[in-house]
């Protein structure tokens, strides 16, 4: 698919259309806000989103007031992907199956408290769109550890660092043999972008990782959101790919990526100068997260290993 | 068309739930199987294959993969427009407690079977117990109890009328004691699918209150602050349980002006109440056996009645305080257990409040029994002590003492060492 | 039909007939349940949360739009006759995405004075 370009979109009235309304809530910089933009630009105005307790509850806007220019649910926590199902079954009684549902959930949403809806709606096949907007902690609530928070980084309940990894959900969701999985970064609207049209037309339960950077959560100053965003996958530590029918492909810069050597020394980004919440990151924690960001990778070299062998 | 399969003769409690619920043309049903409640979904996942059905419905049988997620569904399928169907006890109604407020909250009008069965705490239980339903007395939803087969059929067929009127707009939870009900048998009649979908409320495109149209966007239930009319919407729930009580009364009395059966009012069920000087009142299957146990007394010279609470959200004040009044010792028997509470009953507190605040009924006496806990039998005798009991209070102006009452109530069944309690396979023990 | 409930039936209107805010003021002509309506600035006027504006330079600019794609707020839009970008200072929040990101420079970032 050719990558459609910026002066694509400028042209075509449609897709100049703002959505998400401006003057919402979210904070200044916010990956959120710009994840919600260009998603709904690619998905249209027949679309249904069902949001769990999350950022996006509470940035699209107190009552009596919204700023999503698209049908929008509020759901429980745990309950995002089943009301989904839910929705799309009941739309399609109504005569409204055309509809896009789509579950838009934070990372705790989805790799904590929702991930068996997750992976129940997933193992269903549901006609639905997952989408995990990570930021790498409950930044709602006032940045608490998840498990997608990054090794060594800070939260208000990991004050010395978080032990543990961070949770590869794609691969998780890529193992329900679904027909679409894919990784996506605000730093890469266009791509984005991509992915979300090529969803859309796509049946069957489709899921999209979205690395959305959080200024206050990450800490660092609000004009750099989309340099932290490619920071982390010019680093390879999070890889932009996509899963079609479990044939991976690399998108975007993460292309050029597979090679080790062209990556960028993981220094840069785990580093308390570039982000405040790596302040307890050291040379040990460096290389356990060397060692982590190249156990994603294995998980992307099996896929083209063996799509090699079947080529061949 | 096609014959259908069953329309008349013997059969399970939990079947009758399904054709039921295929009767009122449900448009979405979740499922997710707990015991005692799996044939209700497992006899679903069958008819909607059915060619009976299959030729003029179109309903969505989606397999959950936990109860949650099943709540979840329903509010999903609900907020589209759909009628929405599915059945739960236990801990799996627990495990759905989230999203049963979600229901009230967002002011949906799906219907839930619920077989009821012991919480686990003690132990596993999965016998008839109501403290599972009575676990959400106060989350918004309507509790009705149900006694026999026939009606657990014809109160899920009402349920619609009443959950999607528009004054209402709430969740009707029917509440039938697990296995008691749910695996036996007994004869029940279908209403043929003309007649049903004449007296079944009529589908709209969408609700009025909350709706999917990419046209006319709108964002459900946000985050709204305390100063901007939170309370006012809670208030709006409780309005609409009020509402409810005359919804409940018209709908029971078009079902039997067409059907020509009915239960009482629908709040409640009175029987031989006319000339009773006690009264035996319950709830579901141990009220209807409260009956026999009036006509059995009634042989030795006690002129007792039986009312059976029905519906119990909304609470049926006037109708309960109108038997009250002219019957004003009253045995309250619960199979569920409110600990702590003042009675160790939610049914006879509620009871003793209304009293209270009705200067004719304030020197009723209401007189707490509990029993029949985790599926323990309640036997005949055991009823009719109750109304020997009330007639001692009666006689002599104080309610009697004996061996199981305890903090003023009295636990009917408890095992007071009088008896040799047998225990099932005592003989591969040995001696300890 | 009573005036309460015809209160709120303007909800269930298409975008171009129901109300822009809706404006309660008692418990009898509220609707069911919350439904909240589309509108922009539904935080109020975040422009005003800038401390920084950025102001754009046209003399340099080359028309990549790469502020347009990257302005999280998306109050960047552009002039269909000129061709420039023009941003909506109700709203914009002074981020400074857009002068980060631009190739040429040409977004500066001017204190406000208040």
């Amino acid at each position: 698919m050719a990558k459609t370009k910026i002066k694509d979109i400028i042209a075509n009235p449609e897709s100049r259309r703002e959505y998400f309304l401006p003057g919402n809530s979210t904070c200044q910089g916010c990956g959120l806000d710009m994840a919600f933009r260009w998603a709904m630009k690619a998905l249209g105005q027949n679309t249904v989103m069902i949001s769990p307790a999350s950022c996006s509850n509470v940035v699209t806007g107190l009552w009596p007031k919204s700023a999503p220019d698209w049908p929008y649910f509020n759901m429980a926590f745990a309950g995002a992907a089943a009301a989904a199902t839910g929705m799309k079954h009941g739309l399609v009684t109504k005569g409204k199956g055309d509809y896009n549902v789509l579950v838009w959930a934070g990372d705790g949403g989805t790799t904590d408290i929702g991930i068996q809806g997750l992976s129940g709606a997933a193992e269903r096949n549901e006609d639905i769109i997952y989408v995990c907007y990570d930021n790498e902690a409950y930044q709602n609530t006032g940045n608490q550890r998840s498990s997608s928070t990054p090794h060594g980084g800070v939260t208000t309940t990991t004050p010395y660092g978080k032990e543990r990894y961070k949770k590869n959900l794609p691969m998780i969701v890529a193992a329900h043999n679904v027909p679409y999985v894919a990784t996506a970064s605000v730093g890469d609207p266009m791509d984005l972008y991509d992915k979300f049209m090529k969803a859309k037309k796509i049946k069957g339960f489709r899921y999209i990782h979205i690395l959305a950077p959080c200024p206050p959560g990450w800490r660092y100053p609000a004009e750099e959101t989309i340099q932290q965003a490619k920071m982390i996958v010019d680093t390879g530590v999070f890889p932009l790919f996509e899963i079609e029918d479990g044939n991976l492909t690399l998108n975007g810069k993460s292309k050029r990526l597979h090679d080790k050597n062209k990556r960028k020394p993981l220094g840069e980004y785990f580093n308390k100068k570039n982000q405040g919440r790596f302040k307890m990151v050291d040379e040990k924690i460096l290389e356990e997260l060397q060692m982590d960001t190249d156990r994603w990778w294995k998980w992307i070299d099996r896929f083209l290993v063996i799509q090699d062998y079947e080529e061949k | 068309m096609v014959k259908p399969k069953f329309m008349e003769g013997p059969l399970k409690g939990n079947f009758a739930s399904a054709y039921a619920a295929m009767d009122a043309d449900v448009d979405v049903i979740t499922a997710y199987p707990i015991t005692p409640q799996t044939t209700v979904v497992e006899k679903l996942s069958e008819l909607v294959g059915e060619e009976e059905f299959t030729e003029r419905q179109h309903v969505e049988y989606v397999r959950m993969e936990s109860e949650h997620s099943v709540g979840a569904g329903l509010v999903g399928a609900s907020y589209a427009g759909a009628r929405t169907f599915t059945a739960t006890a236990g801990q799996g109604l627990l495990y759905m407690t989230e999203m049963v407020h979600w229901m009230t909250g967002a002011r949906l009008p799906p219907v839930v079977a619920i077989q009821t069965r012991g919480i686990t705490g003690p132990g596993w239980n999965i016998w008839a117990d109501y403290g599972d339903i009575l676990s959400l007395r106060d989350s918004g939803i309507m509790i009705q109890f149900i006694a026999s087969h026939q009606e657990i059929y014809d109160s899920i067929l009402q349920g619609f009328n009443i959950t999607e009127h528009p004054d209402v707009f709430l969740p009707l939870f029917p509440a039938y004691g697990g296995f008691v009900l749910s695996h036996t048998a007994k004869p029940v009649k279908r209403i043929p699918w003309e007649e049903a979908q004449k007296f079944v409320r009529p589908k709209t495109p969408e609700w009025p209150h909350v709706w999917v149209d990419g046209e006319r966007p709108i964002m459900s239930n946000a985050l709204i602050m305390p100063q901007n009319f939170y309370t006012e919407f809670r208030i709006k729930i409780h309005e609409a349980q009020m509402n409810a009580i005359p919804v409940i009364k018209d709908t029971m009395a078009e079902f039997e002006k067409t059907f020509g059966r009915g239960y009482g009012n629908g709040l409640v069920v009175p029987y031989k109440c006319d000339d009773a000087e006690v009264l035996l009142l319950g709830y579901g299957g141990n009220a209807l056996q409260a009956e026999d146990a009036v006509d059995k007394a009634r042989e030795q010279g006690y002129k007792a009645g039986a009312l059976r609470l029905r519906t119990y959200r909304p609470f049926p004040k006037e109708d309960l305080l109108h038997y009250i009044k002219k019957i004003p010792y009253v045995a309250v028997m619960e199979r569920a257990l409110a600990f702590g509470s003042p009675t160790g009953g939610a049914v006879s507190t509620d009871i003793m409040a209304i009293c209270q605040r009705d200067p004719k009924a304030r020197n009723a006496h209401i007189v707490p029994f509990i029993g029949g806990l985790g599926g323990r039998d309640v036997f005949l005798d055991e009823q009719i002590d109750q109304i020997k009991i009330l007639y001692e209070l009666k006689e002599k102006g104080e309610v009697p003492d004996r061996k199981y009452k305890m903090w003023d109530t009295f636990w009917t069944g408890l095992i007071t060492g009088d008896k040799k309690v047998e225990v099932e396979n005592q003989e591969y023990f040995g001696d300890i | 039909m009573t005036e309460e409930k015809k209160n709120w039936e303007l909800l269930r209107m298409n975008r171009e007939k129901r109300p822009k805010v809706q404006n309660w003021t008692s418990y009898w002509d509220l609707p069911y349940g919350p439904v909240s309506l589309p509108v922009k600035g539904s935080a109020g006027r975040t422009g005003d949360w800038r401390t920084f504006r950025p102001v754009v330079d046209n003399e340099k600019c080359i028309k990549c739009y790469f502020c347009y794609m990257y302005c999280p707020e998306g109050t960047i839009s552009v002039n269909d006759e000129t061709g420039f970008v023009e941003i909506d200072y109700n709203y914009c929040k002074g981020c400074g995405v857009c002068a980060t990101n631009c190739p040429k420079e040409c977004i500066d970032m001017e204190k406000e004075n208040k």
